[in-house]
């Protein structure tokens, strides 16, 4: 190594890969926990059992999933369906058109959201929520209120995430933009959306990376019934919260099905962020044959 | 042609203005109730009280004590390891290297990771595999896996900042890697690094999943940290979802969690306002 001048400086580079490369064995080490602790239920129970139509009771030797999964991805697709449009909205306010003291409070207001932690949120939703649910339409604890609380836990990332897109506007776009005397929404669609769509495709696939994954306001809100959902108003149990209310007392195939469970989840979310890596580059190629298009 | 124009017009800019208000709506209404019930049971000798008849009375003092801890060996733990890494992959690892990419990826990874599912890591690893049981030392341990890429990022990123002419500066006056790293980068990004272990403090002292399966549901004062010791946030959980009649408490702590994640935020805010980070070290 003679690129360092001497022997200390040789162990100091040495100590720092060292640390890099403990992060980085990181994710492979938690997949390879989780993989060695889900093999047993892997071999005993066929890979398509877990995905049927069927029944979760791990003590008669059932381990459908497909309930859980499929309130998981209800659950995470209202939220966005609803926490989306708000964030992509209230970026756009914060960006061109909130100045001083209204700017001010609204960057506390998505602050203080940002940093709620989640079991406050489930707290709330328990307490305040879920009684105002049940007086529409009983039992109260269901997908909707579970959908409800994970949209305002989702809406400060995607805000956040598409504000932060803007800033790779052009200065010059904005400024002939605002002389062409453009109207808020040709301003936006003109202007804006050409250049940060894949920041705002990025924003919504790490909102809902963070949403799948959330456990603690699911269990709190969403009633915890494993069953498919025939209306917004029933309870269902999420992928995380199953694992969460039974890994206090599972053994065995019972235990290691939750693993696989757990296996799952951080195989979706790192899907999910593969392909908001991939956009931006797919979509980057775009921006440049935009140009602004003039105003009717 | 244009009155459609106009009507979209308007439409979008409703949008804009309702958007916010719905947010500021939705923070007071989740606020607002916290405050109001949380306040009346707030005092000192709640805050130092040990819990008593599972919660319901009492205080949350061994359950503040022993969240302390947990906190403390998360920090001990992840404050070196990504302070290194930070450090290597702004100075030492080029953007298009092959080895920083795939640090890098998955670190982004490791950030999206839910949180329960580092809880089950933590119990196969930290409880079983490495036998510290339920204690405080599996959980600090498994918080600090899960802060270690904001960490990293926050401090990669303070790192970048610091202006190319110091180092540019270092490397004319002959200093080794060994001293530009100690007595040059170190000290210009240290608002930044601080600000993300702050950050990062508040994100760990959030967390409820992690801690479940790791550092337990004990709520006794904890003798030492190889004792299971339950934090503020799985105490609200437990409160509110198993122990009826501990609402007025679940309240306290909760707002008790709300109060301490403020302050925390705002001091980590108040460094970066306060050392203007960016501006100076551009110069």
């Amino acid at each position: 190594m003679s690129r360092f001048k001497s022997r200390s400086d040789f162990i100091l580079v040495g100590l720092l890969r060292v640390c890099a490369v403990i992060s980085a064995l990181l994710v492979s080490s938690i997949i390879f926990f989780l993989w060695s602790e889900t093999r047993p239920v892997l071999q005993t129970v066929p890979l398509q059992s877990f995905f049927k139509n069927g029944f979760w009771s791990p003590s008669e030797g059932q381990y459908s999933l497909a309930p859980m999964i499929a309130a998981s991805l209800l659950t995470t697709l209202i939220a966005i369906g609803i926490a989306g449009p708000i964030g992509v909205f209230a970026a756009i306010f914060s960006h061109l058109f909130a100045r001083g003291l209204i700017r001010n409070i609204y960057r506390i207001c998505i602050g203080v959201l940002a940093g709620i932690p989640s079991v406050v949120f489930g707290f709330w939703g328990l307490i305040q929520l879920v009684p105002l649910v049940n007086r529409w339409h009983p039992p109260g604890a269901s997908l909707l209120t579970g959908s409800l609380v994970l949209a305002i836990m989702i809406v400060p990332t995607v805000a956040l995430l598409t504000e932060a897109s803007f800033a790779s506007v052009p200065r010059s776009t904005l400024h002939g933009a605002y002389a062409l005397g453009m109207s808020r929404l040709g301003l936006f669609r003109s202007a804006i959306f050409p250049y940060c769509r894949s920041g705002v495709v990025t924003a919504v696939l790490l909102a809902a990376g963070r949403a799948i994954g959330e456990t603690m306001a699911m269990v709190m809100v969403c009633g915890n019934i494993v069953q498919f959902p025939d209306s917004l108003f029933d309870p269902v149990r999420t992928l995380p919260a199953n694992i969460a209310l039974e890994m206090a007392y599972a053994t065995g195939l019972h235990r290691s099905a939750l693993f696989w469970s757990g296996l799952l989840l951080i195989l979706i979310v790192t899907g999910l962020i593969v392909v908001s890596q991939i956009i931006p580059r797919k979509l980057s190629h775009e921006n440049h044959t935009i140009e602004a298009k003039p105003p009717l | 042609m244009k009155t459609i124009r106009s009507r979209q017009s308007l439409l979008f800019d409703a949008a804009t203005l309702v958007a916010p208000l719905i947010i500021l709506c939705a923070s007071l209404a989740l606020l607002f109730p916290v405050f109001v019930h949380g306040i009346t049971p707030l005092s000192w000798d709640f805050l130092f009280s040990e819990p008593l008849k599972s919660g319901r009375a009492g205080g949350i003092g061994s359950i503040l004590f022993s969240n302390a801890l947990i906190l403390l060996v998360c920090m001990l733990v992840s404050m070196p390891i990504s302070l290194g890494a930070a450090i290597y992959l702004s100075e030492f690892s080029p953007k298009q290297n092959y080895f920083g990419r795939i640090i890098r990826l998955s670190l982004d990874v490791l950030s999206g990771t839910p949180s329960i599912v580092f809880g089950l890591f933590g119990n196969v690893l930290f409880c079983r595999v490495m036998g510290l049981g339920f204690s405080i030392a599996s959980g600090g341990l498994t918080l600090a896996c899960m802060v270690l890429p904001l960490m990293i990022r926050s401090g990669e990123e303070g790192l970048r900042m610091v202006s190319h002419d110091f180092r540019r500066g270092a490397a004319a006056l002959g200093f080794s890697a060994k001293s530009t790293v100690f007595s040059i980068l170190i000290p210009c990004a240290a608002p930044s690094l601080i600000a993300g272990f702050v950050v990062s403090l508040g994100r760990a002292l959030a967390e409820t999943a992690a801690l479940i399966f790791t550092s337990g549901y004990v709520d006794r004062m904890p003798e030492s940290i190889f004792d299971s010791g339950r934090s503020l946030s799985v105490h609200i959980f437990d409160l509110s979802m198993n122990v009826p009649g501990g609402d007025t408490n679940a309240y306290a702590s909760t707002l008790t969690l709300v109060l301490l994640i403020f302050i925390i935020n705002t001091v980590a805010t108040l460094i970066v306002r306060h050392w203007q980070i960016g501006r100076n070290l551009h110069g």
